[in-house]
């Protein structure tokens, strides 16, 4: 076997231009290929984390038809306290929760005294709020959003400076509840919430209390659970445990919750698809590269030496070890290759991250990215690169040791 | 000991046969040192490559070391070759990428798988009775037709073959080292009985053999043994 490498090996030395142009066109591709995956997974990863991490959570519950109808902040689909109890028992016991928060949520006339614009209010419970969204935090201006207080709002940045409101004015927030009945309360601006990319834009935020006077609700209702996760990677896990509340029906024999993944939650979700499907197509569009290129030269290379095929059989090298000439000749340009891309894609990756790259996503400016290259999709991309190379050299090795020593000799 | 019985070869041309030797027999024994001449077309190189293993005849029998080669398969008969047979070629066929030493120690390697030890012994000989033993790490590139040819015989002798087969093996090369060739090559057949078949039409090669087959249109027309 060391003699075969040598040969080989020598044999690509040969035609060291063209070796070095198929293997510089191997390397490019496997660094597309890497750098692409490192900066994606670190734009995913980032935007995951914003979405998940500071407005939606890992895991939300609902009442069975909430989502259906969303957008508009239905009223009559809140879980009441029978229900609440019921997910409270269960979310306590699991032991992949990290923690949970209660939100009511409801449409809102918001009001500066001079003009009025609607408003998606979210009452929330301030401490369980930032325990389980921990970058919710750094969404609020002004203010500390574990610290909102009862008669306190959060008005969200554009509707801010929309109706000019600053922190310390009055406002008023009028709503109608289920009986048709209007109130309306005077709220003291606490700051302002930036939003996300994504739904969110026009959302406020009061102390869940609040909503309860502002309804005149007599008990405490939720429209929203929101969960933290102990570790995401544990998300279908988690799911799986919360199966019993899936499975619980009310007395028509109809589910009562439903439960959603941030990714069914968020149009994010679908960013994320599109960037793995990017990430798929340029490793098939590696492998023809790495399949055509050496396809082209290992047929060259059989080519080129037909009669030095001839000799060597002639003496009586056996077809097998032909055929283990070439192979090798092939699966060393996919090894030079990609050793050459992943040594390359790794110093690249660490230049950018000691750079920083910027970049803006929606209204958000001055993101940096911080690839990381995972050893994993190092050695896969490395692993299809070789297993190509050997693939494309089977059929010109199989052509080199069937060729006929007496027709091949007599070649010039 | 080397024989052809009723041995036919047909090229198929498309519509037309083209019979290029016919219902041939031919004995050779061990040590033998002989030349099969005729004119360019006659069918010296596929009889050549038909003893050598190398070609399958159409129709007849060839026996090599008493094993019926027409018997044998691809691989089979690579490795009979390998154990049992020599080539010398008129453009020397070195593998260019290997060094005088290496090319010499590739059929001891690729082929037969000797310990190196013993390798090393019988190269280091062989450089030395083909007089290339200060040139061992050049690479053929480097070489004289006459070198190279030295190294091609060196290489050819290595495995200890009983038969050795060279077509027209001093086309390339000048007289005087030609003659040096011929030499070189009836000293290793006295030295170790190795059987030399040529096919050639050079006359320093017919003037040295002890052996002249005549072929004319694939038939023998003469067969002749002559003191050298
Ligand atoms: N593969 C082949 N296909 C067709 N004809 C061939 C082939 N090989 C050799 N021939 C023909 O066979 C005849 C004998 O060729 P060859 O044995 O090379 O003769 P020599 O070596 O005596 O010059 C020639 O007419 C040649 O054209
Ligand atoms: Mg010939």
């Amino acid at each position: 076997m060391k003699n075969i490498v040598k040969i080989s090996f020598r044999n690509l030395m040969r035609s060291g231009r063209r070796t070095i142009l198929t293997a510089s066109l191997i390397t490019i591709g496997v660094m597309f290929v890497l750098i692409y995956s490192a900066l994606a997974g670190s734009f995913k990863a980032y935007m995951v984390g914003q979405v998940t991490d500071s407005m939606l959570g890992h895991i939300q519950i609902h009442r069975k038809g909430y989502i259906a109808s969303v957008d508009n902040l239905p009223l009559d689909k809140n879980l009441n306290q029978k229900q609440i109890a019921k997910v409270t028992e269960l979310l306590d016991k699991n032991p992949y929760i990290e923690s949970y928060t209660f939100r009511l949520k409801l449409g809102a006339m918001f009001s500066n005294y001079v003009a009025s614009t609607s408003l998606r209010l979210n009452g929330i419970d301030p401490e369980k709020e930032a325990m389980t969204l921990p970058l919710f935090a750094s969404r609020v201006q002004g203010s500390d959003a574990g610290m909102l207080q009862e008669g306190h709002i959060l008005v969200p940045e554009l509707v801010a400076k929309g109706m000019k409101v600053a922190k310390g004015d009055t406002i008023v927030l009028v709503a109608t509840n289920l009986k048709g009945s209007v109130n309306g309360l005077n709220f003291k601006v606490a700051g302002t919430v930036e939003p996300i990319s994504g739904p969110g834009g026009r959302d406020g935020y009061i102390h869940i209390k609040d909503v309860q006077k502002l309804l005149r609700l007599k008990q405490a209702e939720v429209s929203e659970i929101a969960i933290r996760l102990k570790n995401v990677d544990d998300l279908e896990k988690a799911m799986k445990s919360l199966k019993p509340l899936q499975m619980m029906k009310n007395q028509k024999d109809k589910p009562v919750f439903e439960i959603h993944t941030w990714k069914k939650l968020s149009p994010f979700y679908n960013i994320v698809k599109m960037l793995d499907l990017m990430d798929i197509s340029i490793k098939i569009i590696l492998i023809s590269i790495v399949l055509i290129s050496v396809l082209n030269v290992m047929v060259m290379s059989v080519y080129e030496r037909i009669k030095e095929i001839g000799t060597i059989a002639a003496m009586g090298t056996s077809p097998a070890t032909i055929t283990k000439l070439f192979l090798t000749e092939g699966l060393m340009l996919g090894i030079f290759g990609t050793l050459l891309g992943s040594l390359l894609s790794y110093l690249i990756v660490i230049v950018i991250n000691s750079v920083g790259i910027a970049f803006s996503f929606g209204r958000q400016d001055d993101l940096v990215l911080n690839p990381v290259l995972h050893l994993n999709e190092m050695l896969i991309v490395s692993a299809i690169v070789i297993l190509i190379s050997l693939i494309a050299s089977i059929s010109p090795a199989i052509k080199a040791a069937n060729l006929d020593p007496v027709d091949a000799l007599r070649q010039n | 000991m080397l024989k052809n019985e009723h041995v036919t070869k047909v090229y198929k041309m498309g519509e037309v046969d083209l019979t290029v030797i016919k219902d041939l027999s031919l004995s050779i024994d061990d040590g033998e040192f002989v030349a099969i001449v005729g004119p360019s077309g006659s069918g010296k190189s596929t009889v050549l490559n038909i003893l050598g293993c190398l070609d399958k005849p159409t129709e007849g029998k060839v026996t090599v070391e008493d094993v019926d080669v027409t018997q044998l398969n691809r691989t089979e008969l690579a490795h009979f070759r390998g154990e049992h047979i020599g080539f010398i070629f008129q453009s020397f066929n070195l593998i260019p990428v290997l060094s005088v030493y290496e090319n010499i120690e590739y059929p001891l390697i690729m082929i037969q798988n000797l310990p190196e030890a013993e390798r090393h012994e019988r190269i280091m000989q062989l450089l030395e009775d083909v007089d290339m033993l200060d040139q061992k790490d050049k690479f053929p590139d480097q070489l004289s037709g006459g070198q190279r040819q030295r190294v091609a015989i060196a290489r050819a002798l290595v495995t200890k073959p009983k038969i050795v087969f060279a077509d027209e093996p001093t086309a390339n090369l000048d007289t005087k080292t030609s003659q040096q060739i011929i030499e070189l090559m009836r000293s290793i057949q006295q030295e170790f009985n190795t059987t030399f078949i040529f096919a050639t039409h050079d006359e320093k090669i017919v003037t040295a053999v002890d052996r002249i087959i005549t072929l004319v249109d694939g038939v023998i027309t003469d067969d002749k043994r002559v003191a050298s």
